[in-house]
């Protein structure tokens, strides 16, 4: 703790005091599932939720001495979001257990302990990141390794057969029997690293506007390159992984990072254009041609009128799931069920892409609304991080990452409440699923690290003009040189 | 860079706000119409939280619960299964119920209208008493003795049904059909198990699942000339009245014989003989000498051409739906009179189809002086708490004849079974009336075999029975079921089944 100048605040203690809050709601949680399932809440109910809490508990440990300027409020709302996965996974495990008049399964058993289990690995992954990396900036030194790693990732599930890669009609996979990974999750945080990189260095030229047309800067013919590339790479994404959800993502991921980088409005207009007008596309495609834009086609005719009968009877890609899941939520109503009181587990994927759903008919429109509100704190505070560090790189990562995490919960909530195309999304750190956990922390352990960076005391501005030792000089070099062309 | 990332929080604040205002339509506004929407199993689940009324018959309970340990608490179950299946119905999980468990659905469910004060105090008492129970009007020694006769009837026949109601109120004393089904695996909450045993029944050439009772109409053969009899009675016949018969009656193309050389050989024979041995070139000349419109009219007095009768309870009018008795249209395409079809249908043949249930009915209003009683199986409502809520006021149906015309029919059926074809439905210290009929119904096929009956203890009815076996082999095809009828008539009047 010595090189926390005297007279700032760290906000640790702050981190610290919302941590046992949000673990007590997870606590609560837990007991309140067990006295709906077993009409008693026996001694044993505490163990999962304190052994969650002691896993956060550890970060925040690893928080308080590598990043101890980081925000107060990024971990605790992650906490919160994971906690209430890990108790509601368990739940399910629980009913299915008594359904199936079976032992209780233990606590690192059922899909709630595997998810108690990745969670442990993913803070591990988090602590080792923070502990790597003590400066953001070290990871632009690997901006085209990480490019290129983020493109294979994205091709990968699209090039393998979809034996392995499919799952509910959308290729986002990479399975080994019962194992599998979503390797897009990760392909994100490579992809945005190397996109801050990128546009780093290239957002003068880029935002050199050579053209006004309808009171619009157009850039030049020859700067639309790479923007198209990424527009290209996206539908294909959509069409061969058939999934416009993560399509949506990676190009909303380009282009906002390009507009924030360029200060160019024109960027979203044009990427908006691009991007409604391929979807468009699509659609018509796959009502006349068929072929690999059926699947797309098929979504958006069951989003349009889930319940109706030809919709939810038809063979493949009915509307089942997004009918199911509907009417959990509806069954919730705006209070809920309770934990644990209501029946979960009638909606299917419930575990994954409709965990959702599935508690929205146990906590209702309130409890759904809290969720919300946390996945909005992370976001905005995300976003403030990018606001306040002073290196272009820093403020496009936390930014671009940001988004995107806010853009992956509007794709998967508008998705299973109907208000967009489902898609197959994770819903970040609610779903049953290492991939996804995983990255997601690793993301949040970026945010972390950028939002110390942000509000550390700058050399020479502090009360203490010593400043940490190890202050960035060299990399300022290097950025301010990768900055002019 | 900042201002462009102020921005793109705004647009995250958007997205997030459509989220939300789309959450409050879910959840919100659309949560009740989801909540109760035909595809959300939740309903069922509610359904079951709570136990569905029994249904009983004499103090037996013929459809109650058993509490279970899974999500849908309470399995029906139907102790007597096949013997009243038919009457009862079931109650799937999936699916709409049948029978009385479908008729009587929002009173054995608790949202009848009748149990509102049940729900109201229930709110303030907070345990939810169930649904209300139904008493029917059946008579368990009846309806297991017609089971069991049916079933182990001496000709090996699989088809038939049986029913019996009170003559002066019109309640079901027993009612079978056969060959019946086991509702137990139908109500299953393996959803998937309780498909394939439906689907098993309704793959069955045999119908199992068909009320035959309520549902079958088949020709009725000779039963018929009771409606020709009250005819005739009804324009200036009486009972002593000769009418032309011999051997053979050839009319329009129709060649009518009897069904035995000394049958009605003579040129003459009173109406009360041509009935007591089933005289068939009688009945044919009689029904062609009155006319198709006086046998149609006759005939739809005692019941035919109804569509809108339902057997269960008198105060809904819900129950088990009646398929119409038919007499046909006994015209030429030109509107005449076919005589031909018109001799043949006096027979009970051409296109003459009848329910059981009617002829039992046209039995009833013969021992009732007349009066057609409503038919009813719903004989009480009781509350949760047993309490009774409803008992039935029988009422009356229709006045087809006049009491004089009901006696001389009666008496002329009494002779059926003194002296006639009827023999077989005697029974001790009872006076007993019928009409057999042996109905031909397709080339080659064995015929159907009818009793229709009523049993008088001195002077009042006590019962009154019709009795139909599918296809009937052995010659006299009839007299198995007159003799079913008589035993099922002698239970419903309580003087000992077995």
């Amino acid at each position: 703790m010595s090189r926390i100048p005297t007279g700032w605040k760290t906000r640790r203690n702050a981190e610290l005091g919302l941590l046992a809050f949000a673990m007590s709601i997870v606590a609560v949680f837990g007991a309140t599932v067990e006295a709906n399932q077993f009409d008693e809440i026996r001694m044993t109910s505490w163990i999962p939720a304190a052994l969650v809490g002691i896993l956060f508990l550890g970060l925040h440990v690893v928080v308080r001495f590598t990043a101890p300027f980081a925000d107060p409020v990024l971990l605790p709302a992650v906490a919160l979001i994971n906690g209430i996965g890990v108790g509601f996974l368990r739940r399910l495990d629980l009913a299915k257990a008594i359904a199936n008049k079976q032992p209780e399964p233990g606590i690192f058993a059922g899909t709630g302990g595997r998810q108690l289990a990745w969670t442990l690995a993913s803070l591990i992954l988090a602590a080792i990141l923070l502990l790597v990396i003590r400066d953001h900036k070290i990871v632009s030194r690997y901006a085209y390794t990480l490019g290129l790693v983020g493109i294979v990732l994205v091709m990968i599930p699209a090039v393998l057969p979809s034996s392995i890669s499919e799952v509910n009609g959308a290729k986002l996979w990479i399975r080994f029997g019962s194992f599998s990974i979503q390797p897009g999750e990760f392909a994100k945080l490579a992809l945005v690293s190397f996109f801050a990189y990128y546009l780093v260095r290239k957002r003068e030229v880029l935002s050199l506007a050579s053209r006004r047309f309808l009171g619009i800067d157009l850039p030049r013919g020859r700067d639309l390159g790479p923007v198209v590339t990424v527009w290209l790479l996206s539908l294909l994404v959509l069409v061969f992984e058939k999934d416009l959800g993560t399509a949506l993502l990676y190009f909303g991921l380009f282009v906002v990072t390009l507009y924030v980088a360029t200060e160019r409005a024109s960027w979203l207009i044009i990427g908006l254009v691009l991007f409604f007008g391929g979807v468009y596309l699509a659609y018509l495609l796959g009502a006349s041609v068929g072929g690999p834009f059926a699947n797309f086609y098929d979504r958006a005719e069951v989003w349009l009128d889930p319940f109706a009968r030809a919709n939810y009877e038809r063979v493949s890609g009915s509307s089942y799931q997004l009918v199911q899941g509907l009417l959990g939520l509806g069954s919730g109503g705006l209070f809920g069920a309770g934990p644990g009181a209501g029946s979960p587990g009638k909606v299917p994927e419930v575990r994954t892409d409709f965990i959702f759903a599935g508690l929205g008919e146990e906590i209702g429109l309130f409890g759904l609304t809290a969720l919300l509100v946390c996945y909005l704190l992370i976001v905005e505070r995300g976003l403030r991080a990018a606001l306040a560090v002073r290196d272009s790189f820093g403020k496009l990562v936390a930014g671009g990452l940001a988004f995107t995490l806010g853009l992956q919960v509007f794709v998967i909530l508008g998705g299973i409440t109907g208000l967009i195309p489902l898609t197959g999304q994770t819903t970040p750190f609610l779903s049953a699923g290492g991939s996804s956990l995983m990255a997601n922390w690793l993301l949040v352990a970026m945010l972390l690290r950028i939002s110390d960076a942000a509000r550390q005391p700058a050399t020479g501005t502090g009360p203490d003009r010593a400043g940490p030792k190890k202050a960035p000089v060299q990399l300022h070099g290097a950025m301010t040189e990768v900055i002019k062309p | 860079m900042n201002a462009p990332l102020r921005r793109s929080g705004v647009v995250i604040l958007v997205l997030f706000g459509l989220l939300f205002a789309n959450l409050n339509w879910v959840q919100f506004y659309k949560a009740d119409e989801y909540r109760t929407h035909d595809y959300n199993s939740r309903v069922t689940v509610a359904e079951y939280e709570t136990p569905r009324g029994v249904i009983e018959a004499g103090g037996t309970a013929l459809a109650q619960n058993k509490t279970t340990d899974d999500e849908l608490k309470y399995l029906r179950t139907y102790p007597e299964g096949k013997i009243y299946a038919p009457v009862l119905g079931y109650k799937p999980v999936i699916g709409g119920a049948t029978g009385i468990e479908s008729s009587e659905n929002d009173f054995l469910s608790g949202a009848s209208d009748k149990l509102f004060g049940d729900r109201l105090s229930s709110m303030f008492t907070g345990d939810n008493p169930g649904g209300g129970n139904v008493v029917l009007s059946l008579s368990t020694k009846a309806q297991e003795v017609a089971w069991k006769q049916m079933t182990n009837n001496q000709r090996g026949v699989t088809k038939g049904a049986a029913v019996a109601i009170d003559p002066s109120t019109g309640a079901i004393q027993a009612m079978v059909s056969m060959p019946s089904y086991d509702p137990n695996p139908l109500v299953s909450h393996d959803t998937e198990e309780a498909a394939k045993a439906y689907q098993k029944l309704a793959n069955d050439e045999d119908d199992p699942l068909i009320n035959r009772a309520t549902g079958a109409t088949l020709p009725p053969g000779s039963v018929f000339k009771v409606i020709v009899s009250a005819a005739a009675l009804q324009n200036g016949y009486k009972t002593s009245s000769e009418i032309e018969a011999g051997s053979v009656y050839k009319e329009g193309g129709a060649t009518i014989r009897n069904s035995e050389e000394e049958v009605c050989p003579g040129s003459q024979v009173t109406l009360k003989e041509a009935l007591t041995e089933s005289c068939n070139t009688g009945y044919a000349r009689l029904g062609v000498a009155l006319g198709a419109d006086k046998v149609k009219d006759t005939a739809k007095a005692f019941g035919f051409e109804d569509d809108t009768l339902k057997v269960g309870d008198l105060d809904s009018g819900a129950g088990l739906t009646v398929a119409a008795s038919r007499t046909g249209d006994i015209q030429n395409q030109d509107g005449s009179t076919d005589t031909a079809a018109l001799a043949q249908s006096s027979l009970g043949q051409r296109d003459v189809r009848m329910t059981p249930l009617q002829g039992a009915l046209m039995a009833a209003t013969v021992a009732n002086s007349g009066q057609q009683m409503r038919p009813y199986m719903v004989q009480k409502l009781l509350g949760p708490d047993r309490r009774t809520i409803y008992t039935a006021k029988p009422e009356s149906l229709r006045d087809p004849v006049s009491s004089t015309v009901a006696s001389d029919l009666k008496d002329m059926m009494v002779s059926v079974v003194e002296n006639g074809t009827g023999t077989r439905a005697q029974i001790n210290g009872l006076t007993v009336g019928g009409k057999t009929g042996t109905a031909q119904n397709a080339e080659g096929a064995n015929p159907h075999g009818w009793f229709i009956g009523f049993a008088f203890d001195g002077d009042k009815p006590v019962s009154a029975v019709c009795v139909m076996l599918e296809n009937v082999s052995g010659g006299h095809a009839s007299a198995e079921a007159a003799r079913i009828a008589g035993l099922i008539m002698k239970a419903a009047a309580g003087r000992g089944g077995d």
